[in-house]
């Protein structure tokens, strides 16, 4: 009489375990690498008391990193909004040969070092730069002054308009826009009442991560700037100087403010993504 | 006309901001010719360099590609409470300051953080030695592979792998023979833009490394030691090699995943 | 206010397609002018072309007196309607309905004013707070027609309008569009690939078939008069026999059937014929009649269908109202006469795009 094995579990309990085992090992590893870092963080800069706090954010060289990483990143933010979009539209609408060259090297700026970016910006602005010459002739410093920061920043950020972009005008479509134009709306007319309108969660998103990319910039800014203290020094390269002078407990603090604002910005974020969500279920 | 002056634009962007500084670092890196070019790559601080760097970017990326796609199988797949805050948590690396990653890793791990003086009781030691940068270096490119490899997920038609179990396969054998080959480009992009991004990573791993030569220096630092120590040609050489690589992992990137695919969150 | 429309040498290339070629025809003042076509023959591009939005390869276009050709989308002053109905996602009813006056400056009260006249004319009076993807398909349809006609376009220009929308929403908006067109008269071209809906609303019909015109004519002349096999072939059913030219009659085997005098002695020819123009009797009681057996009989409602096989293999459809179906069973030997067929020559007969519309091919 042959015999049929009852499994010891039932198929759907052991389904359970191996789901449940799946998300064990996810929860495991996102804990283990990326929130065990944050407490890590939270708790070196907290044990150092109130009064390292206000020493450290009181000091004027603290306060003009933070002025200057503020002005490199607004700069940059609507840089990288307007000229983001331009590119996007082209790449996602406009049908020209080269098209898919411009769609390729979009994305270059984010897989390549920012230090490569900087030592790109080194060699077209620093001695014996190409461009060198045309600025000096003109006393306008670039390389070891904000100019190249910002410059580097914004090449740098660009891409995240983009990409964010350049899927939502393909999703949408040109329709719309044809049905403006339809009813006598100009090019600009039709750009900012149809376009904008449509493609604004997606911008926003992109403008969020461009903020938080900004930010953090320190490569590339490290390579152009020449970290002259309370001159070209933003937040993220004093915390590299702080370090680097054994005043650990100042670039806790420092580090600590930013991560709170990225993580504010996250939020943002998530919060945009939500609104969109919805706005597309309805 | 708007659409000569958006197409002039873009194509001005282009120029001035891709080709010209792609041109200016090879035509340096190889100005002063060939053989210099290949000194410069060979002084003793960089061939190290250039192979810890290219090492720790390959395990880097093979562990994130193993985790990362179990991650988004997770997230796309199963449903839990916290999910939402676990996709989140994911990420969260994209939006931190890199260099913050770094510090944050010295305080997790650093001799004075209970974990940091633990661990070196044991013997095993993470900042200033290379644990640290891989830890580093899998935290930075953790969401790079999980939101490459999503959409491609999202994108799946469940009823083929519903077709597959009628017919009387398991859930290995379907995952293996109907989803995994579909999954394959995203995984493998995925993988590429985390090995690109691991490659070039700075912030976290100078806080974190110790930057000891031949130990723990990597190409990036290298490349910023070279520049403020006044040798822009052998900064220049090292750093296109570092771009020729990328360039090429954009490529073969592109053409497995091209832009527009829209990030899921 | 609605001025007629006349194109002239219309062509359209994209690369190495010629999606459009030589297209010349007139839309008469206040009429409902159709373009009829299967998918690939040229008509959107047609349509899209006379609004503006594609430049011609050559050709011309005239709205009344004035000519078009060179003048933008917005100079041209046309209301259109999208398949898709493309209605502002991000705005609500009346400001989908208001946008064309809006851009034209049009005073705010004024706008509100006409917009509750559109709302009124479409029967969406309450409506005009809603937001698009809380309408269904036949109210965003309607509400795209309205924001066509907010700024008295000349002409209107309605791309496939109906083709998203459910089999009875489409037959309500169609009766709907008919009264509507009544009331405005404004010049209207529609483009369509339901015959249907092209013979109830049009006054006049374009044919088009890979980019050419096949007939221009009215309703009753394109279906009772085809100029072409694709015509004959396309719209209405009808069967097609093929033969040789003899004497004036399509030849097949030992039968023949009238209509070929205009065709050349001896060349191969098709005749076509409708299903209600073939008569079937249970004997042979009309001299010329052709023998033909029952293959099949399919009963739908107060009609049926009847597959008959001539002598030579040929087959043919007739539909009779059931009470004239005495004596034709499945099988038998019947006599069948041919009341009025269509004979064109066989070069003419191009592969007509939708098998299902031709219902029997020898």
């Amino acid at each position: 009489m042959s015999a049929v094995r009852t499994p010891r579990l039932s198929g759907s309990a052991r389904r359970l375990l191996v789901h449940g085992g799946f998300t064990a090992i996810a929860i495991l590893y996102v804990g283990v690498l990326v929130v065990a870092p944050l407490i890590g963080i939270a708790w070196a800069a907290l044990r150092s008391g109130l009064s390292t706090w206000t020493a450290t954010l009181t000091q004027p060289d603290v306060v003009h990193a933070y002025v200057l990483t503020g002005i490199i990143t607004a700069i940059t933010v609507v840089v990288s909004t307007v000229l983001g979009v331009v590119v996007a539209l082209v790449v996602a609408r406009d049908r020209f040969p080269g098209r898919s060259l411009v769609s390729a090297s979009v994305d270059l700026p984010l897989a390549v070092s920012p230090v490569i970016v900087g030592v790109m910006a080194v060699l077209l602005f620093g001695r014996g730069g190409w461009f060198e010459p045309w600025f000096a002739a003109r006393g306008i410093q670039i390389l070891f002054a904000v100019p190249s920061m910002v410059l580097v920043t914004i090449f740098i950020c660009i891409p995240f308009v983009i990409r964010e972009v350049v899927p939502v005008l393909q999703e949408l479509g040109v329709s719309e826009e044809e049905a403006a134009s339809t009813l006598g709306a100009s090019s600009w007319q039709t750009f900012f009442r149809v376009t904008l309108k449509n493609i604004r969660w997606g911008l926003l998103y992109g403008i969020a991560l461009t903020t938080a990319r900004a930010i953090g910039e320190i490569g590339a800014v490290l390579i152009v700037s020449g970290s002259i203290t309370g001159k070209t020094e933003t937040a993220t390269l004093y915390i590299l100087r702080a370090f680097d002078q054994n005043q650990d407990a100042s670039g806790y603090v420092v580090a600590l403010t930013l991560a709170l604002v990225s993580i504010a910005l996250l939020v943002g974020i998530e919060v945009f993504k939500r609104r969109e969500e919805r706005e597309l279920r309805t | 006309m708007a659409r000569w002056g958006l197409r002039g634009t873009a194509l001005l962007y282009l120029g001035l901001m891709i080709v010209l500084p792609t041109v200016v670092v090879v035509a340096r890196g190889f100005g002063s010719g060939l053989s210099a070019f290949r000194d410069a790559l060979t002084t003793p601080g960089a061939r190290e360099a250039i192979i810890l760097t290219v090492f720790l970017a390959a395990v880097t990326a093979v562990i994130n590609v193993v985790f990362g796609t179990e991650l988004a199988y997770v997230l796309v797949r199963y449903r839990f409470p916290g999910r939402r805050l676990l996709s989140t948590i994911v990420d969260i690396p994209f939006a931190i300051p890199t260099l913050v990653t770094g510090v944050m890793l010295r305080a997790l791990y650093g001799p004075i953080s209970p974990v940091g003086a633990f661990l070196g009781r044991h013997g095993i030691q993470v900042i200033f030695a290379q644990p640290g940068i891989l830890l580093a270096l899998l935290f930075v490119t953790l969401p790079l592979v999980v939101r490459t490899v999503q959409p491609v997920l999202l994108e799946l038609d469940e009823t083929e792998e519903e077709a597959a179990r009628v017919l009387g396969a398991s859930r290995w054998l379907t995952f293996r023979r109907v989803v995994f080959p579909k999954l394959r480009p995203g995984i493998v992009a995925g993988g590429l833009l985390a090995f690109a991004r691991a490659l070039g990573e700075f912030g976290a791993v100078v806080i974190v490394s110790g930057n000891i030569i031949g130990k723990t220096l990597t190409a990036p630092v290298l490349i910023t030691q070279l520049i403020n120590g006044g040798k822009p040609e052998d900064a220049a050489a090292v750093a296109t090699l570092l771009f020729g690589l990328s360039f090429v992992l954009v490529l073969v990137t592109e053409r497995l995943l091209p832009t527009g695919r829209k990030e899921a969150s | 206010m609605s001025t007629p429309i006349r194109v002239e040498g219309l062509s359209k290339r994209f690369g190495d397609f010629e999606a459009v070629r030589g297209v010349t025809f007139t839309a008469e003042a206040g009429s409902i002018t159709a373009l009829l076509g299967p998918s690939g023959s040229g008509k959107s591009t047609v349509l899209r072309v006379i609004a503006g939005l594609d430049a011609p390869t050559s050709g011309r276009i005239w709205m009344g007196d004035e000519e078009q050709t060179f003048k933008t989308v917005q100079e041209r002053r046309v209301g259109f309607v999208f398949q898709h109905y493309s209605l502002f996602r991000h705005m609500s009813v009346e400001q989908n309905i208001a946008f064309g006056l809006s851009v034209r400056k049009v005073p705010k009260h004024d706008q509100r004013k006409r917009v509750d006249e559109l709302l009124e004319l479409v029967q969406l009076s309450g409506f005009r707070d809603r937001y698009p993807d809380q309408l269904s398909g036949g109210q965003r349809q309607r509400v795209a027609l309205a924001r066509a006609l907010a700024p008295r376009p000349k002409v209107l220009l309605l791309d496939e309008p109906f083709g998203a929308l459910d089999a009875r929403v489409r037959q309500d908006l169609r009766r709907w569009l008919d009264d509507l067109h009544r009331e405005l008269g404004v010049t209207s071209l529609l483009v369509t690939h339901d015959q249907d809906e092209a013979l109830e609303l049009a006054n006049r019909v374009v044919v088009m078939h890979e980019g050419s015109i096949e007939q221009v004519g009215s309703p009753n002349e394109i279906y009772n008069d085809p100029a072409t096999a694709f015509v004959a072939g396309f719209v209405g059913s009808a069967s097609v026999l093929h033969g040789h030219v003899v004497d004036g009659h399509v030849q097949f085997g030992e039968h023949r059937v009238g209509g070929a005098g205009h065709l050349e002695e001896g060349a191969e020819a098709r005749a076509f014929v409708r299903p209600h123009d073939v008569r079937v009797f249970a004997d042979d009681r009309a001299s010329g009649s052709l023998e033909a057996t029952v293959e099949r009989i399919t009963t739908l409602g107060w009609l049926s269908r009847v597959m008959l096989r001539l002598p030579d293999g040929q087959v043919i459809t007739a539909e009779l109202p059931n009470d004239e179906l005495e004596g034709v069973d499945l099988g038998a030997r019947v006599w069948v006469d041919l009341r009025r067929a269509r004979a064109f020559q066989a070069r003419d007969a191009v592969t007509i795009a939708e098998p299902a519309r031709v219902v029997a091919e020898g």
